[in-house]
């Protein structure tokens, strides 16, 4: 998994080493309840307490925990509830990651949208009342080129607020670009800290580098990114440790670039068809909320988005403790937001939550929560 | 309050009589009626990027006439991009008054203040009222009234941590020797902070988090509004003094020179 000639190596970061040693050291079967008393207790948690609120040992205590997250989350969100939609621009892909529908082993109808497919995509999307848009493509800088992302942002900022990106990892000068063309944040999933399972997972492609990957937030900050997110794709490994090391990424990063804005995503491995390789194991929605909240205790200034993997029941529940940010509205295939255009590319993965904008709106505001469309100034 | 005697304080060449201001970081309708009605707010602060939005529930709206609206530059990291925000505010119509808050630790949001007197040279340069959020320090407060600030507003605490005056001595100090309106804003969790700190002096109390979270917020408004008057006439009316040790004799040492 060496690095290919044109990927940008962070010389003097030892973020990942660090990141990689905690995962390593991280034996949550030595964890009590009286951890988890302690965890509780405190105003301002560690690294430690972390590992003990992601432990078998924390699952009794589970209520006590949902309502100690859901303090900080009012302390520090109120009741407000932000919301967006993903619009995935291209599902090429150079990848042949096991778990994913844009496999490029796959064989699905593969499409890329023109810039003014995308016009009319975002417009149908902002017609919604939505605000905050999440561009995604697949891993093909030869048909998604960053180019042709930076056209999307400058797009996008005609029709909405707010611009996150979950794409393929680039370089310091890439992030810059886009961000001058108008993106506010980054998102990238690690899947799996445990590079050996990574390896097997990724079996070719640019995606199969590791520590580029690992280290793809870094330069997104370095290149002038307000926010970025981190998330594993939880069940690939065993979860615990995986959710323990997106919480030690995330807060490492954080200490190091203060200003940075941060924020979780919690993908939950669904069934997989023909899956042969895929070792790791599912997890049951208890242990998805455990996760939820460890990441609200650890980092409590930080959002948590729960997506459309997820059942609406879930979603809701989750929102009125933990989570802070939900997507609506929502489409994995590409095009197909406006009506009566059916989608032109098949999907990543299977929504389990197909509530619109207003649906999802309104179960908020039944829950006694704040939907925001827009909490942000591109300055 | 102190029967006939007429209690305000003028910023911006508007005066105010209430000493409750509401803070709007963590935003609901409820919160800002109850803070209006219950606790006679006459000053609200918006952050502009929440009212940067065309949703049908935008705060703008709900603000009634009457009420000053202080927009703050929250999302601001720096000197440059709280200059930006204000001056998106004037543009939104939002008025002259600007809160400058710059904040570049997510974690904390504890304010900058080299950045924020920078900001708040070239805004009151721009004619803005300006009231900067600080880290109480008396060499930036002095700073902060050099560059034009109209008041200064030091936090009791980190925002939303409801921990109350932990910043007393230093805010003590700015009231003593800083000759603006002091404001404390953020980390005031009850009402007996805010009594405590208009005791000390303060002009004015900013509260959200205490008001926003609490399980009644009528009521825990009108308790904040109680509080705050309470501590404005404790402190007008002259508050005894507090000996430190031992006890006073009510024959003092030098008593003897009347024998």
């Amino acid at each position: 998994m060496a690095y290919l000639p044109d990927m940008e190596i962070l010389m003097e970061s030892t973020i990942m080493e660090q990141v990689l040693a905690r995962r390593e050291e991280y034996d949550y079967r030595r964890y009590v309840a009286e951890d988890i008393r302690v965890a509780l207790s405190k105003d301002n948690r560690t690294l430690e307490d972390f590992g003990a609120l992601l432990s078998p040992a924390a699952m009794p205590f589970l209520e006590e925990i949902a309502l100690k997250a859901r303090e900080e989350t009012r302390k520090h969100f109120g009741n407000s509830i932000y919301m967006f939609t993903p619009l995935y621009l291209a599902n090429y892909c150079e990848n042949s990651c096991v778990y994913c529908g844009f496999n490029r082993c796959q064989k699905i109808r593969r499409a890329q949208l023109k810039a003014e497919e995308i016009e009319r995509e975002m417009r149908s999307i902002a017609d919604t009342g939505l605000e905050e848009i999440l561009l995604l493509t697949g891993e093909s800088r030869k048909m998604s080129d960053v180019h042709y992302i930076g056209e999307a942002c400058t797009i996008a900022r005609r029709f909405f607020k707010m611009v996150g990106l979950e794409v393929y990892p680039m370089n310091t000068q890439d992030y810059a670009y886009l961000r001058e063309c108008g993106a506010d944040y980054v998102t990238v999933f690690q899947e799996t800290y445990d590079s050996n399972t990574y390896e097997t997972l990724h079996p070719d492609g640019r995606k199969r580098v590791f520590p580029y990957r690992l280290n793809a937030q870094e330069r997104a900050l370095r290149g002038g990114m307000r926010g970025v997110g981190f998330g594993a794709l939880l069940g690939l490994d065993d979860f615990k440790k995986d959710a323990f090391a997106t919480g030690t990424h995330a807060w490492l990063l954080q200490r190091k670039y203060p200003q940075a804005e941060i924020s979780f995503s919690c993908p939950r491995l669904r069934p997989v068809t023909n899956n042969g390789v895929i070792g790791g194991s599912l997890l049951h929605e208890s242990e998805l909320l455990q996760v939820i909240l460890a990441y609200r205790l650890l980092m409590p200034f930080a959002g948590i988005t729960v997506s459309t993997r997820e059942h609406a029941h879930f979603r809701d529940n989750v929102t009125g403790i933990a989570a802070t940010k939900i997507s609506a509205g929502v489409s994995t295939g590409i095009g197909g937001h406006q009506e009566c255009q059916e989608e032109t590319g098949d999907d990543q993965f299977e929504i389990a939550d197909t509530r619109s904008v207003s649906e999802v709106y309104s179960a908020m505001k039944e829950r006694g929560l704040q939907p925001v469309m827009n909490d942000y100034v591109y300055v | 309050m102190l029967e006939g005697v007429k209690d305000s304080f003028i910023l911006g060449g508007r005066e105010f009589t209430s000493r409750f201001i509401l803070g709007s970081g963590k935003y609901s309708l409820d919160l800002v009626r109850a803070a209006i009605e219950d606790a006679g707010a006459q000053m609200i602060t918006l952050a502009v990027r929440r009212a940067n939005t065309n949703a049908s529930e935008n705060i703008l709206a709900q603000i009634p006439e009457g009420v000053t609206l202080l927009p703050n530059t929250s999302g601001a990291r720096n000197a440059e991009e709280a200059v930006r925000i204000a001056r998106l505010a004037r543009e939104l119509g939002c008025g002259d008054f600007v809160k400058v808050e710059v904040i570049r630790d997510s974690k904390y949001l504890l304010p900058d203040n080299s950045e924020t007197i920078r900001a708040t040279d070239i805004l009151a340069k721009e004619g803005f009222v300006v009231m900067p959020y600080m880290y109480p320090d008396l060499n930036a407060a002095r700073d902060l009234a050099n560059a034009g600030a109209a008041a200064i507003m030091p936090l009791g605490a980190p925002i939303g941590s409801n921990k109350g005056l932990r910043t007393k001595d230093f805010i003590q100090i700015l009231i003593d020797e800083i000759d603006l309106p002091i404001i404390v804003d953020a980390g005031i969790g009850r009402p007996s902070q805010a009594c405590e700190a208009m005791e000390m002096g303060v002009a004015a109390i900013m509260v959200n988090t205490a008001i926003a979270t609490a399980r009644n917020i009528p009521a825990m408004a009108s308790a904040f509004k109680k509080a705050i008057e309470a501590g404005r006439t404790a402190y007008l009316a002259g508050l005894g003094r507090v000996i430190e040790k031992g006890a006073c004799a009510s024959s003092p040492l030098t008593g003897f020179l009347n024998d």
